[in-house]
């Protein structure tokens, strides 16, 4: 692939990650005002997505999203300012990318497994 | 200050520096650049500035007045003087030779670097190509046409000065209208070009191109649409 390539479908990626996001977030959001309506216990969090497949699904597209954007926005910080390189900054892309997969996961399917 | 002069600060040395500062009288309809030639004929003959045509047409002229870029030639001083100063310094985003003459070549070197000239694909044997008017591609190069390459877009744009690599508005700009040419025969190499680092993907879409451009042209929409035409692109594996 060349670089011109790569470089518009990270672009794009970028772009349709936010578009995802852009639902995800208002959904959170919403889920956060009702839900400390009254007061928010760690219980009541453990009954709403503990075992809950639609959750699971939910925050598992949410994170993907995050993960696929995130990088991409700091990435273009790093380049504009710092002197790194195309391929260093892909390289702080993955490593940015796995960090959020991972503890975006782990959070999520610990919730999921509350339920069980 | 009294009514009848007006207070002018111009910049006189390279990188480094200092502020001149100059009495100027006062006359109807008076221009910026009109300030610096009369500053460079009555009151500082080693003044360096640049300009040609005077009426808006060579693009030559471009200076930062009160902190923006503009062309001096149609800048009246009435709608820029408002606290009765006037500070006059090169473009920014191109390195300075002297006082208020910056060095276009990073400028136009871009312009080839982004492809932005045509490739024609007839002869003078053929028939001339037949483009409507009102056809939507002549509609969208009509409105980024009239750029004058005054450097004006460059000076204003942030992305400029954050990366170095970048094409920038006015070439970006020039790319699109060709994008647009139903006659030109160089727009893949077009599109590769103006694709990835430094390319359209860098517009933050500050839109200080559209807001300063003398011209009244939308660099930012042209560069909208260089974002679209190289996704497309790069969809079908062309770039």
């Amino acid at each position: 692939m060349t670089p011109q390539r790569a470089e518009t479908l990270e672009w794009l990626v970028q772009r349709a990650s936010a578009a995802v996001l852009a639902i995800c977030v208002i959904v959170h959001l919403a889920v956060i005002v009702l839900a400390v309506q009254g007061g928010v216990t760690a219980k009541e969090i453990a009954g709403r997505v503990g075992g809950s497949i639609p959750w699971l699904m939910f925050y598992s597209v949410f994170i993907i999203a995050v993960a696929l954007h995130a990088p991409a926005g700091l990435r273009n910080i790093l380049r504009e300012y710092t002197p790194l390189g195309r391929r260093a900054t892909h390289w702080v892309m993955a490593a940015v990318c796995a960090l959020i997969l991972v503890m975006g996961f782990r959070a999520v399917i610990g919730l999921y497994g509350l339920g069980a | 200050m009294s009514n009848d002069t007006l207070t002018v600060e111009i910049w006189r040395g390279q990188e480094e520096g200092r502020f001149d500062t100059f009495q100027v009288p006062r006359m109807a309809s008076q221009t910026v650049l009109d300030i610096v030639t009369y500053v460079q004929r009555n009151l500082d003959p080693g003044l360096s500035y640049r300009f040609a045509c005077r009426v808006g047409v060579c693009g030559s002229c471009a200076m930062t007045v009160n902190g923006k870029p503009r062309w001096t030639c149609r800048t009246h001083v009435d709608k820029v003087a408002d606290e009765g100063v006037l500070r006059i310094q090169p473009l920014k985003n191109l390195p300075v030779i002297r006082d208020l003459a910056v060095d276009m070549t990073d400028f136009f070197e871009k312009w080839t670097k982004a492809k932005a000239h045509f490739v024609p694909t007839e002869t003078r044997h053929d028939e001339f190509a037949q483009v409507s008017p009102d056809d939507a591609k002549r509609k969208e190069a009509s409105a980024g046409i009239e750029c004058i390459n005054c450097g004006v877009c460059y000076s204003a744009c942030d992305t400029v000065a954050w990366l170095g690599d970048y094409l920038g508005p006015a070439a970006l700009n020039r790319s699109w209208t060709l994008v647009n040419d139903a006659r030109d025969g160089g727009q893949t190499e077009r599109l590769k070009a103006v694709a990835g680092v430094g390319g359209c993907q860098s517009c933050h879409s500050h839109q200080s191109c559209f807001e300063l451009c003398p011209k009244h042209l939308n660099p930012t929409a042209s560069i909208a649409g260089l974002k679209r035409a190289t996704v497309k692109a790069a969809l079908k594996g062309d770039i």
